[in-house]
């Protein structure tokens, strides 16, 4: 057998950290469909899988994919798939049932520009509300957006971990200019790496319920081939995972698959501020564009301008009770995003009342520059 | 306040019982429906190649078929439309020691799962697929399938059907199938032997279970009594195994060909191939004496 956690010091792309995240995670199945720019995560896979005893397919498609990680995870293991956004939009189909199911997986996200075959080649973040409302109907889900390799890697983990602990499929949200670009990636020894797994039956075959939640709102989830006769439906379902179409099972049902994440924001959601203690402007961003966001805002401070940085590292759910906290305090946010105001639209509906909002919007294909949110900060102050 | 104890009749269990949630019966299939007996014989197939019900896997699509998942105490799971088959590749390489078998409709393994069923063909993915094909969109009130004989009526075709069926046993053995048989629910124990015969082999194997749906297929097609097409079934068919499967098409009006047709040996399954390509990269990464 391979090593399969590769301690040490490393340069890589931010697609082969993610898949270094993922076996680091115990991920042992992957499905995938070739496409650009998340390939690279695939052929990464193909070539170490085999080294470590883990199962790599390459699908007919991605509505294939997405459907095998959910009957692997039922099968007992961590699984993944990776594509971009055309992909994505296949992928929703399965990803409604993995959270009707409640399947951990994880699904990655390199966002290219789209709409539709788009921009292929080029960097967006335009896939934002598709994570949080991709599938029909209603329902929470998780999603974190990475800056750089290293934290590619390490927020695959932190997917893992969340999918295992509240059983939902969790999207890494990255993008193209994440996934491409290379930089450095430290990773821990095996032993430090904190890896969750998904809470087991503790009750035998005959008593146990498949949907029977614990006081988390969690339900305890068997395996398939172990006894348990499971019993599962992308319908609304009962505690045995019997079918119930009827208001009052969607009402309880659909209100635990919110309350699970909802009641749990305080776990879930991770930001990270800077200079926010004397904040009149701030800057919101996540993914790649936090990089120069936070450049920005730098050389804002070297003029006086009393400018901090959020970055979102949770961009689903979204982190109200953040942007709440400093709206009370800062005047304008502004919101530097590769999409014409997704999280724009969040951040304002947060603030609305206690401080304006500003999108500095940029449709895709590259990154907004730190001098053109630093023109926009200045701008903003009046400076 | 004092209980009032009712006697019961004992009432007698159905042979089969003890694979089905009885707790959730009756079933929601109508009168005359082939599904019902496609299980039992798939049931006693299971029984008869001797597999313990903890190791069975049941994996079903959307449809009126997708219901059976829920009905027998295995481990059941009701999928998507048409995606049964990959869901069920992600259960059997993660667990191979289990059975996984794929019971769906028609439409479900041959409109929207298309794709997926002829790569699991081509891949020789160790799952046992039983398609209850009853030549319509039942659950959805009747409409055209892609099995639909042509010039019959459906909700969507109220003029007579012009599109020319799939002959899905020729589509499973030109895919790679390594067991490929046609049986039609009336006709029981020649279905629950096939089934038997193909659960003893490994590889993808698929049944086309020919089904009656008097309800929404039969009514608007001159079959409208419940033994109506359960009486074509029995009066055209002919029994030819190994007949060529290029000749097996079904055409109003013309011999029903049944059979055992394809049983072959072929590559290794694919999880055998996969633990192979494992033992070869592992031999390649060994230091060199």
């Amino acid at each position: 057998m391979g090593k399969t956690v590769l301690t040490g010091k490393h340069f890589w792309y931010g697609d082969i950290a993610i898949a270094e995240g993922a076996i680091a995670a115990g991920c042992q199945f992957f499905g995938a469909y070739p496409i650009t720019p998340a390939s690279e995560i695939a052929e990464h896979i193909s070539r170490r899988f085999p080294q470590i005893g883990g199962i790599f397919v390459q699908f007919e498609d991605e509505l294939a994919a997405m459907a095998a990680i959910l009957g692997a995870s039922w099968a007992g293991v961590k699984s993944m798939t990776a594509t971009s956004g055309p992909g994505l939009s296949l992928m929703m189909e399965n990803f409604g049932l993995g959270v009707m199911m409640e399947v951990p997986t994880v699904v990655v996200d390199i966002q290219r520009g789209g709409p539709s075959t788009g921009l292929p080649t080029l960097t967006a973040q335009g896939d934002v509300m598709q994570a949080r409302w991709g599938s029909h109907g209603h329902y929470e889900i998780i999603a974190l957006a990475p800056d750089s390799p290293q934290e590619a890697f390490d927020l695959t983990i932190r997917c893992f971990n969340l999918a295992e602990k509240y059983r939902v499929p969790v999207i890494l949200l990255a993008s193209e200019t994440v996934g491409h670009s290379a930089g450095k990636v430290v990773v821990p020894p095996e032993d430090e790496i904190e890896l969750i797994d998904r809470k087991r039956p503790t009750v035998p075959p005959e008593e146990y319920l498949p949907y029977k939640p614990d006081d988390d709102l969690i339900p305890p989830m068997a395996s398939a081939g172990e006894g348990y006769a499971i019993c599962t439906t992308g319908l609304t379902h009962d505690e045995k995972g019997y079918p119930d179409v009827s208001p009052e099972a969607q009402e309880k049902l659909l209100r635990r698959l919110s309350d699970k994440i909802r009641k749990h924001l305080e776990e879930i959601v991770d930001v990270e501020e800077e200079n926010m203690e004397d904040a009149e402007i701030a800057v919101v961003s996540y993914g790649q564009v936090s990089r120069p966001a936070k450049r920005a805002v730098k050389m804002a401070r070297e003029e006086g301008i009393k400018t901090g940085s959020i970055k979102l590292i949770t961009i689903w759910p979204f982190a109200e009770n953040v942007i709440r906290k400093w709206a009370k305090q800062v005047d304008v946010f502004i919101v530097p995003e590769l999409n014409y105001g997704q999280i724009y639209l969040q951040v304002k509906r947060e603030a609305a009342g206690d401080s304006e909002t500003v999108l500095l919007p940029r449709m895709g294909g590259r990154l907004i520059t730190p001098q053109e949110i630093y023109h926009e900060i200045k701008r903003v102050s009046g400076k | 306040m004092t209980a009032k104890i009712v006697e019961e009749e004992p009432q007698e269990l159905h042979p089969m019982d003890w694979w089905l949630r009885s707790e959730r019966m009756p079933h929601i299939w109508c009168a005359g429906c082939g599904i019902g007996p496609t299980l039992y014989a798939w049931a006693r197939a299971l029984d008869r190649v001797g597999i313990r019900k903890d190791k069975v896997v049941y994996v079903s699509g959307i449809g009126c078929s997708g219901r059976g998942s829920g009905y027998l105490d295995v481990d059941g799971f009701h999928t998507t439309h048409g995606r049964a088959i990959p869901f069920a590749i992600g259960i059997k390489l993660v667990r191979p020691d289990l059975c996984v078998n794929v019971i769906s409709g028609d439409g479900d393994l041959f409109s929207i799962g298309g794709n997926h069923f002829i790569h699991a063909c081509r891949r020789n993915v160790d799952l046992l697929v039983i398609c209850t094909n009853n030549f319509i969109y039942g659950m959805t009130g009747g409409q055209l399938a892609a099995t639909t004989p042509l010039g019959d009526y459906s909700t969507t075709t109220p003029y007579g059907n012009i599109e020319s069926p799939f002959n899905t046993p020729h589509l499973a053995a030109a895919s790679g199938a390594v067991y490929v048989a046609r049986w039609t629910s009336i006709h029981v124990r020649l279905l629950e032997r096939s089934i038997a015969e193909a659960l003893r082999m490994k590889g993808f194997r698929y049944i086309e279970v020919l089904s009656p749906c008097p309800v929404n297929y039969g009514r608007r097609n001159k079959l409208r009594e419940v033994d109506d097409i359960a009486k074509w079934f029995l009066q055209s068919s002919v029994i030819q195994d190994g007949a060529d499967t290029s000749e097996v098409q079904i055409e109003k009006g013309k011999p029903l060909i049944l059979g055992n047709f394809v049983k072959r040996e072929k590559k290794l399954p694919y999880y055998e191939e996969l633990k192979n390509l494992e033992e070869r990269v592992r031999r390649a990464r060994e230091p060199k004496k």
